[in-house]
C-alpha cells in the first residue's frame, strides 16, 4: 500500500495522524480562494516529488495528481517488493501479467490561460466569442505537453512508464466512487485470470478555480470558513457539506499464488465487490438508498458473507446532508438488527474528500484497522443528528476485533461501489 | 458462456443511426467537413467529423425532459446511440414501454468510454468576462462578482460519468455502471469490461460503448498543439484523413457515440434476438513511450493486446478475416500500429483485409472503439468489407492489405484494435455466430 494525502506522504504517517484525530484542513493555498464561498480545503503539503524518481524528465509535465500517484505507487511497490524504474526487474513479476486500474481524475485546467483566452475573445456588447482572438491567444500560450497532461488517462500513463506494467491497463472516473470501483474491477481482472498483479487505486485533485467553483455552485462544500479543522463533521446535525481534498492511494493486488511464490507479506484478502447504479436522478441519491443497498448486497453476496460478519464499515461519509442520511438508511436497510451494533466511521472528517482517490485511501484505512484491531474515528462528532443513530466511532479511535471490513463509495451521478476485505490467515 | 452482441446504435458524422454509419462506410462517404460549431478560421485544422443536427428532446422521455438542460454535447449524442442500440436489440426498457419492460433493471449494466468533457466556452464566457480587471482575469473579482452567475448545476454537465448517469436513468439500468476514461482506447476498453461483467455473471445485459465530442475549441487546439491533427486539406476535407496512406499527414478529430448491447448468447437465442456477432476474446496492454502522445515505434503495446486477445479467443491468426485498426492517419502511429499487428499475427498479417474507418468518420476519441466494433459487426453480419477511403498509395512501411475494393465473403473472425495517447491499448476479436 502507498499513499500521498493531506495526512501524510506514507502509510505510517497517515495512520498516526488518523489515530491521533488530526485534521488536514486549512486555508486554500493552491490558488487564491479568498473571495470564494469556500476558502479552505485539505491539501497535500510539502510533497517532494524528486525523491521518487531517477528519471524526473519523464514526469516533469505531470499534473499534481500524476505525481501524487507515482509517490503512492513507489510506497506500494516497495512494500510489495516490485521494482520500479528498472530495465530488467528481478522481482518475479512478469510485466505482461501486471496491470493497472486507476480511478483517476482529469488534470486541472491551466486556469490562467483558460480564463484569459475567454476574456480576450469575448465581446460583451454582442455576447459573442471572437474565435480568432481566442485562438490567437490560446496558440501563443498553451503548451502541448501541459494540455496532454489534463487528460484523465495520464496518471495511468505515468505509472506504466514508472513500473513497466504491460498487462491490462484501465482508468475510470465515476466521480467520488472511482477508486473503489478501480480496486473492485482490478480484483475481478485477477479473478478472471487476466493478470497476476494489479496496481490499483486512485489519484485526483480538484482543488483548482473551476473545480471549487463547480462544487460551490452545487452547494456541496462546507462554507465553515472560520473553522476549517472542524468543518468536516459527518453524521452530525450541523454538517454543511464536504471538505475537498486531494491525493493518491494505491494498493497492490496479487493472486495468492503469485504472492506466496514471491514471498511477499500479505496484508489482507479482497473477498467481495459490488457495483450498482441509482438510475434515479441526476442531482440526487435515491431517497430509499436503492442503489447503495444494491451495491452493498451485491458485495456481500460476492464475498459469500452475511451482514452479521462485517466488523467495520468505512463509510462514504462525506458530511453532506444528503449523503450521510441516505448512507445511514442504506446501512440500516441491509444490516437490520445489526445496524446499530456495527461500527461505522468516516475518515473524511480528518482527511477531507479525495474525490476520485477517496475510496482507495479509505480502503487502506480498512486494511490498517484489521491489522491493528482498531477502529479509526469520525472526529468533530459533537452534535449527533438525532435521525442518524448508528455507532459512528465518535471522536477517538477504539479497540475492536476486526476481521472483515467493508468500504463503500457513492458517486455524484449515482454510481455505487463496495469492496469487502478480510484478515488474511495462512 | 458466450457473450453476444444483439443491438447496435450510433450517432456519427455520417448520420444519427448505425445504419447511416454502415451505409456511409460502404458508399465511401466522408462525413468530415468544415467546422460549424465555432469559427475555425484561426485554427490550423479547420475540419472535423460533426454529428448532423438533432433535437435531444426527441430522444428523452417526456417525464424527465427537463434533464436535457443538464446535458453537454457528449451526453446528448451518447443518449441517441444508446436509444438506438436498445431499440435495435428488441429489448424493452423503461424508455420505450414502462408497462412491458423486458430487462431486469438490477441485472442491467452500463459501461461507457468517455473523456473529461470540455465545457461549453460560450456558456461560461459571460461569467468569466465579469471576472476581468483591465482586460485580465482577476481571481478575486471572479470570486466576488462572477461565481454566482454560473448556472448552479454547471459541474454536472461536465463530469464524464454523466453519460452513463443519464442513459441509466432513461433506460433504468441499475446494475454495474462504469465510465472508462482511457481517451481513444476507452470505447474498446469499455466493451472489454462489459464483456467480462456478463461473463462473470454480474449482469444479464450490458450497454457498452462510448461517446465524445472533440468539436470543442480547446480539445481541437490540444490535438493541433500535440501535432496529431493535419494542417492540410482544409479546403478538401474529404481527403484529409489518410490512414496507412503514404501521404498521411495527421488525424482529423470529431464527435460520435456508439453503443452495443451485450448479453448471454443462449438467452439471446431463446428470445430470437438478432445476433450480430459474439465476443470471442479481448486483450489489453499498454504502450510505453517517453513521448506520451504517440504510440511506441515498435507497436509492442498493440502487439501484446492482440496476442492476449488471440489467446483468449483460442484461435489462430489465420482465422482472422478482417482487421478494423485504430488507423488515425498520423504517419508514425500508422507505422507503429502496423508493426504491432505484424508482430502479433506473423506472416499472415500482410494478407488479412484491413478496413480503417477514420478517413470517413474522423477520430472520435472515446467513441472510436465503439464505432469500429459496430462497423465490424455490420461487416460480419452482411459478409461485406467496404473499400477503404484515402488509402490510394499504401504506406510501404505498413505492408498491410488495405481493402481497395469492396469484398464480399463470409467473415468468421474480425479483429478490432485500439490505442491512445497516454498508452492504453486494446484488442477485441468478434466471431460470426450465424450458421
Amino acid at each position: 500500500m502507498g499513499i500521498v494525502c493531506p495526512l501524510g506522504h506514507d502509510i505510517a504517517t497517515m495512520w498516526d495522524n488518523i489515530l491521533n484525530c488530526r485534521s488536514g484542513m486549512s486555508q486554500t493555498t493552491i490558488f487564491d480562494a479568498t473571495t470564494y464561498p469556500t476558502k479552505f480545503c485539505s491539501e497535500v503539503k510539502n510533497f517532494d516529488f524528486a525523491k521518487y524518481t531517477k528519471n524526473p524528465e519523464l514526469h516533469q509535465n505531470g499534473n499534481r495528481h500524476s505525481k501524487f500517484a507515482i509517490g503512492a505507487v513507489a510506497g506500494a511497490c516497495k512494500q510489495a517488493k516490485i521494482e520500479v524504474e528498472s530495465e530488467n526487474p528481478n522481482d518475479g513479476v512478469n510485466r505482461r501479467r501486471m496491470g493497472i486500474y486507476l480511478g483517476a481524475g482529469e488534470g486541472p485546467v491551466d486556469s490562467d490561460i483558460f480564463f484569459n483566452a475567454i476574456i480576450k475573445g469575448w465581446d460583451e456588447s454582442t455576447s459573442t466569442m471572437d474565435w480568432n482572438k481566442w485562438a490567437d491567444f490560446a496558440y501563443s500560450k498553451m503548451q502541448a505537453q501541459m494540455e496532454l497532461e489534463q487528460e484523465p488517462n495520464m496518471p495511468a500513463a505515468h505509472i506504466s512508464i514508472y513500473t513497466g506494467a504491460r498487462g491490462p491497463v484501465r482508468s475510470c472516473l465515476t466521480a467520488c466512487a472511482a477508486s473503489t470501483q478501480a480496486v473492485g474491477e482490478a480484483f475481478k481482472v485477477l479473478q478472471s485470470g487476466q493478470a497476476d498483479v494489479m496496481i490499483a487505486g486512485g489519484a485526483h485533485s480538484m482543488i483548482h478555480p473551476l473545480g471549487i467553483m463547480g462544487f460551490n455552485r452545487l452547494t456541496a462544500l462546507s462554507t465553515r470558513n472560520d473553522s476549517p479543522e472542524t468543518a468536516s463533521r459527518p453524521f452530525t446535525a450541523s454538517r454543511d457539506g464536504f471538505v475537498i481534498g486531494e491525493g493518491a492511494a494505491i494498493v497492490i493486488l496479487e493472486t495468492l499464488e503469485s504472492a506466496k511464490k514471491r514471498g511477499v507479506e500479505i496484508l489482507a484478502e479482497v473477498i467481495g465487490y459490488g457495483s450498482s447504479s441509482d438510475a434515479f436522478r441526476v442531482t440526487d441519491m435515491h431517497e430509499e438508498a436503492r442503489g447503495a443497498v444494491t451495491a452493498i448486497e451485491a458485495a456481500l453476496k460476492d464475498a459469500n458473507v452475511s451482514y452479521k460478519d462485517i466488523d467495520y464499515i468505512s463509510t462514504h461519509g462525506t458530511s453532506t446532508s444528503e449523503n450521510d442520511s441516505i448512507e445511514t438508511l442504506a446501512i440500516k436497510t441491509v444490516f437490520k438488527e445489526e445496524a446499530k451494533n456495527t461500527p461505522v466511521s468516516s475518515i473524511k472528517s480528518m482527511m477531507g474528500h479525495l474525490i476520485g482517490a477517496a475510496g482507495a485511501a479509505e480502503l487502506i484505512s480498512c486494511v490498517l484497522a484489521i491489522r491493528d484491531n482498531v477502529l479509526p474515528p469520525t472526529i468533530n462528532y459533537n452534535d449527533p443528528d438525532p435521525e442518524l443513530d448508528l455507532d459512528y466511532v465518535p471522536n477517538k479511535p477504539r479497540k475492536a476485533d476486526i476481521n472483515i471490513a467493508m468500504k463503500e463509495s457513492f458517486g455524484f451521478g449515482g454510481q455505487n461501489n463496495v469492496v469487502i476485505i478480510k484478515r488474511y490467515e495462512n | 458462456m458466450t457473450v453476444a452482441i444483439t443491438g447496435l446504435g450510433a450517432a456519427t458524422c455520417l448520420g444519427l443511426s448505425y445504419k447511416d454509419l454502415w451505409a456511409g462506410l460502404c458508399g465511401g462517404k466522408c462525413g468530415i467537413s468544415r467546422i460549424t460549431a465555432f469559427d475555425p478560421e484561426s485554427f490550423e485544422c479547420q475540419i472535423a467529423g460533426q454529428v448532423p443536427a438533432f433535437s435531444i428532446r426527441d430522444y428523452v422521455p417526456k417525464s424527465i425532459r427537463k434533464t436535457t438542460k443538464l446535458m453537454s454535447r457528449d451526453i446528448e449524442i451518447a443518449i441517441i446511440a444508446a436509444n438506438e442500440a436498445f431499440k435495435d436489440s428488441g429489448l424493452k426498457t423503461k424508455a420505450f414501454d414502462e408497462q412491458n419492460i423486458t430487462i431486469n433493471p438490477k441485472r442491467s449494466a452500463i459501461i461507457l468510454g468517455a473523456n473529461s468533457i470540455s465545457c461549453d466556452l460560450l456558456e461560461i464566457a459571460p461569467s468569466i468576462a465579469k471576472g476581468a480587471v483591465d482586460g485580465k482575469f482577476d481571481i478575486r473579482k471572479w470570486g466576488t462578482d462572477s461565481i454566482e452567475t454560473v448556472t448552479p448545476l454547471w459541474l454536472l454537465k461536465y463530469l464524464p460519468n454523466m453519460l452513463a448517469c443519464h442513459i441509466g436513468i432513461i433506460h433504468d439500468l441499475q446494475g454495474p455502471s462504469n465510465t472508462i476514461t482511457c481517451a481513444e482506447a476507452a470505447g474498446h476498453l469499455a466493451i472489454c469490461e462489459a464483456f467480462h461483467i456478463i461473463l462473470r455473471g454480474d449482469a444479464d445485459v450490458a450497454l457498452a460503448g462510448g461517446g465524445e465530442s472533440k468539436v470543442n475549441p480547446i480539445v481541437h487546439m490540444r490535438q493541433a498543439l500535440l501535432k496529431r491533427a493535419t494542417k492540410e486539406h482544409n479546403n478538401n476535407p474529404e481527403q484529409a484523413c489518410r490512414p496507412f496512406d503514404a501521404d498521411a499527414k495527421g488525424g482529423v478529430f470529431g464527435e460520435a457515440a456508439g453503443c452495443v448491447v451485450l448479453e448471454n448468447l443462449e438467452i439471446a437465442k431463446n428470445r430470437n434476438a438478432k445476433i450480430y456477432a459474439s465476443v470471442a476474446g479481448i486483450g489489453q496492454s499498454c504502450s510505453i513511450n517517453a513521448n506520451y502522445e504517440f504510440l511506441e515505434a515498435d507497436g509492442k503495446g498493440i502487439q501484446y493486446a492482440i496476442e492476449s486477445a488471440i489467446e483468449s479467443a483460442k484461435i489462430k491468426p489465420e482465422q482472422i478475416d478482417l482487421i478494423v485498426p485504430h488507423g488515425t492517419g498520423i504517419y508514425a502511429e500508422d507505422v507503429a500500429e502496423a508493426a504491432g499487428i505484424h508482430k502479433a499475427l506473423g506472416s499472415i498479417a500482410s494478407q488479412i483485409p484491413v478496413f480503417p474507418t477514420k478517413s470517413m468518420v474522423s477520430n472520435t476519441g472515446s467513441a472510436a472503439g465503439a464505432v469500429d466494433v459496430i462497423a465490424a459487426c455490420c461487416a460480419i453480419n452482411e459478409g461485406v468489407i467496404p473499400a477503404a477511403k484515402n488509402c490510394d498509395n499504401v504506406n510501404k512501411n505498413c505492408k498491410l492489405n488495405i481493402v481497395k475494393e469492396q469484398i464480399k465473403k463470409r467473415i468468421n473472425y474480425a479483429l478490432c484494435t485500439g490505442y491512445t495517447y497516454g498508452g492504453q491499448t486494446a484488442a477485441i476479436i468478434l466471431k460470426n455466430d450465424n450458421g
